[in-house]
């Protein structure tokens, strides 16, 4: 393995980690624009908030790892995807911003009319993320980026292959938000929520899935090489991707919600990797391979004793924090303290 | 190279709209290195058996819950906006100085899956172990802070690569980049520029609560602990400060003279106190003969090289540079001097805090030492104009060329002042809801619960 291919590697571990962990609390957002008015929603905002609080910003660090390992590793092609799809990364950049300023202002705003400004900010962003993010996928993966940059500021993303990689996204977001939020409520004890939640997920991730095989017919022509890579080196990836969409519905179906979070997992990780792998060997696909977009070779080396030292120190309290949350140890659901005072438990 | 560059679309709004949410960035920045070490200081007391110090703990983790989100996402903002804004520098430079940011990544890692324990912990892990999880945040704020100044160090002073007779980087060792010789000296100003920024706004929180007749525990040691350690800062910060600065007449001589308004090279060099350069003349300053090559070179008779000696292209804007350079000096000493009249008042027994007037004075200096993180960074990016990689690369070649940035940039604008107003009101209303009891602020997602109950 060169040292180029194990930067690319680590960098795809950190999209797929952005897309899984990330893309889980994006997803909250449609929930949480779905819900309802304040009386009806506060339950589902409640539950949303008491997911997602705790773990958002660490979540949203894997898309600083990924960026700075792109612009260190590979600068040229960073420098390319910058200029030319520049409008794409500016909307979701907007609604980065958006989404994290109006969560953190809503948790602790003054009065409900507040709260619902906030909140209609922070579900509407959540969702435009996600959409311009796999936008700038599609770009990337139907060759529209040219390796020295500055291509057709709105025509890079705005044909077949972008439009459906955004809303592949928003719904794979959703779609794993569900089944986490599920499964969180399940274990809080709302059984009403449960079966809200429920049914739209099961419909968001029923209507994901047959997007994304749908998406492969446009894809043929205007995505050959990516078409290409999904027929061959990708196809097992799309085989178990819908066989774990389809299993995850089951088990939502038959209420086995912990489960299904594992199978979620899969069904969104091999979607993406499908991506990944489907466009091997480029970088910026049909202008640029992995293997000439390295950086200086000690700049390469020193990135992996930076992902080196990431793994050791990072990862073991990352971990703890989601185990730690998901399991809810040292509670007993949403609100814990706060729901001594009886607020959001409607 | 007199003649008029031809700018690109991409160069002016680019240089507002970086200054913007650099300058916005930075103030949370600050709060993210220095606001952990005080929690922890009140939290460890709180545990200690003081239950004032508790409540002030928890009211101030959730003040660092609304603080550290936009601090988060203003953060990205400039990761986006390097390669946005600057793609000439990250293309060209990207594998010179992309280490430190890598590092820097690691940190902020750090800072937020322990936040999240922090924030999620309370009365959830067992009190130790939740008030260590301040610790890690602590040392993120450390070597993050090191990290982001080795890459701004490094733009100051180049190093880690050659350029071949074309242009082209080669032989690149970002290990020395990443270590080059400015990086500790500018993360120690920094640092303590952090320290005395967080320490002198949240002590002004609590002094003009005492004002308004909030004179209890709480509030008391509300405005203690963060002075202490903004006292701390202040006085070590013109050392660290001076001896940063000594070395610049070597690194970046252009630098120097527009901080020290030099229109000719003399020596010794006198202190120019305030001043504008008017039509290529210095003015409206005063004077003290041989201290300006003392303070910048470290001895009373070596030069100070003179703006004359230039070419124009070389030089940064004189005006802007050498008047935040000197609000910067000037509100750093005053708040060094203020604070050591306090701490020997309260040697001789005095508190001076008891003092109408000095509470008035501790209200003024938490905006006066946001004014002079500003300045410094504003006297430290301007100064080193036309360069973004001094002496290598010109600003107009990092530049991109981007016509719809000005549309960009006023987004931009309306976004952070909305995320400003945002940000104080929370703020406001949090402090106004603990003021009338209600401790645990429950967040209004629905109506009251015996509305929804009925």
């Amino acid at each position: 393995m060169t040292l180029e291919i194990a930067v690319a590697a680590a960098l795809f571990i950190g999209v797929l980690a952005y897309a899984l962990f990330g893309g889980a609390d994006f997803g909250s957002g449609f929930f949480d624009l779905t819900a309802g008015g304040a009386a009806r929603g506060a339950e589902m905002r409640s539950q949303i908030d008491h997911s997602i609080g705790p773990v958002w910003e660490a979540n949203h660090v894997w898309l600083i790892f990924c960026l700075v390992t792109w612009w260190t590793g590979f600068p040229a092609s960073f420098a390319a995807v910058m200029t030319t799809l520049f409008v794409p990364l500016v909307l979701a950049l907007a609604g980065i911003v958006l989404r994290g300023a109006a969560f953190a202002f809503r948790k602790y705003a003054a009065s409900i009319g507040q709260a619902r400004v906030y909140g209609a900010v922070f579900a509407g962003s959540s969702l435009i993320t996600p959409f311009f993010l796999g936008a700038v996928a599609g770009a990337i993966a139907s060759g529209r980026v040219p390796a020295e940059g500055y291509g057709d500021r709105w025509s890079s993303w705005l044909h077949a292959t972008s439009v459906f990689g955004g809303v592949i996204a928003v719904g794979t977001c959703a779609f794993l938000a569900g089944v986490f939020l599920c499964a969180d409520a399940e274990r809080a004890g709302h059984d009403r929520l449960v079966a809200s939640l429920r049914r739209r997920t099961l419909g968001v991730g029923a209507a994901t899935g047959l997007v994304v095989f749908v998406a492969l017919v446009p894809i043929q022509h205007d995505a050959p090489t990516l078409a290409h890579g999904l027929e061959r080196q990708a196809a097992p990836l799309i085989v178990v991707s819908g066989v774990a969409g389809l299993l995850t519905l089951l088990l939502l179906w038959r209420r086995r919600f912990r489960v299904a979070r594992i199978s979620a997992l899969v069904a969104v990780a091999t979607v993406i990797s499908g991506w990944g792998v489907g466009q091997y060997p480029w970088l910026l696909v049909d202008e640029v391979r992995i293997a000439d977009a390295g950086g200086a070779d000690a700049t390469l080396v020193g990135l992996l004793v930076a992902v080196g030292c990431a793994a050791v120190v990072v990862l073991p309290p990352l971990v703890a924090l989601l185990w730690f949350t998901q399991s809810g140890a040292g509670t007993t659901g949403p609100g814990g303290p706060r729901r001594r005072t009886g607020a959001g438990a409607g | 190279m007199v003649s008029v560059l031809a700018e690109p679309a991409g160069l002016l709004p680019a240089r507002e709209q970086m200054a913007l949410s650099l300058g916005w960035h930075i103030v949370l920045a600050a709060f993210g290195v220095a606001f952990p070490a005080f929690i922890f200081v009140v939290h460890r007391r709180g545990l200690g058996g003081d239950p004032v110090a508790l409540r002030l703990a928890r009211r101030w983790s959730k003040v660092a819950a609304v603080l550290f989100a936009i601090g988060a996402v203003s953060g990205t903002v400039l990761s986006f906006e390097m390669g946005l804004l600057w793609p000439g520098l990250m293309g060209r430079f990207g594998d010179v100085l992309g280490l430190p940011f890598a590092f820097e990544g690691l940190s902020f890692f750090t800072e937020a899956i322990f936040l999240g324990l922090y924030l999620y912990g309370w009365d959830r892990l067992p009190a130790r172990l939740h008030l260590w999880c301040l610790l890690p945040m602590m040392a993120a704020g450390v070597f993050g802070s090191y990290c982001v100044l080795a890459a701004n160090a490094w733009m100051n002073m180049p190093t880690g690569f050659t350029l071949t007779s074309s242009g082209k980087v080669t032989d690149v060792h970002p290990w020395q980049a990443m270590f080059n010789g400015r990086a500790f000296l500018q993360f120690a100003h920094m640092w303590l520029g952090a320290y005395m920024l967080v320490g002198f706004v949240v002590a002004a929180v609590y002094a003009a609560g005492r004002l308004r007749g909030r004179d209890d525990p709480h509030h008391r040691l509300g405005l203690a602990v963060p002075l202490r350690f903004a006292s701390v800062a202040a006085i070590l910060q013109p050392v660290v400060g001076h001896i940063l600065g000594m070395a610049l007449g070597d690194i970046q001589p252009s630098k120097l003279a527009a901080f020290e308004l030099a229109t000719t090279t003399e020596q010794p060099a006198p202190l120019r106190i305030g001043g504008l350069l008017i039509n290529g003349k210095a003015e409206g300053y005063l004077e003290i003969p041989k201290w300006g090559s003392f303070i910048a070179r470290g001895s009373f008779s070596k030069p100070v090289r003179g703006l004359d000696t230039f070419s124009p292209d070389e030089l940064p804007p004189i005006n802007t540079t050498h008047v935040a350079f000197q609000a910067m000096v000037g509100i750093g000493t005053l708040l060094a001097v203020a604070v050591v009249i306090y701490w020997l008042a309260r040697w001789r027994g005095r508190d001076l805090a008891d003092h109408r007037w000095a509470l008035r004075c501790l209200v003024l200096a938490g905006p006066l030492a946001v004014l002079a993180l500003e300045c410094g960074w504003v006297a430290t990016e301007v100064g080193r104009q036309p360069w973004t990689v001094f002496g290598i690369l010109r600003t107009v070649d990092a530049a991109g060329d981007n016509p719809g940035l000005w549309w960009v940039f006023s987004g931009v604008a309306v976004v952070y002042l909305g995320m400003t107003v945002g940000a104080w009101m929370v703020l406001r209303s949090m402090a106004r809801r603990w003021r009338a009891g209600e401790e645990e602020l429950p967040s209004p997602y629905g109506p009251a619960p015996e509305e929804v109950a009925r």
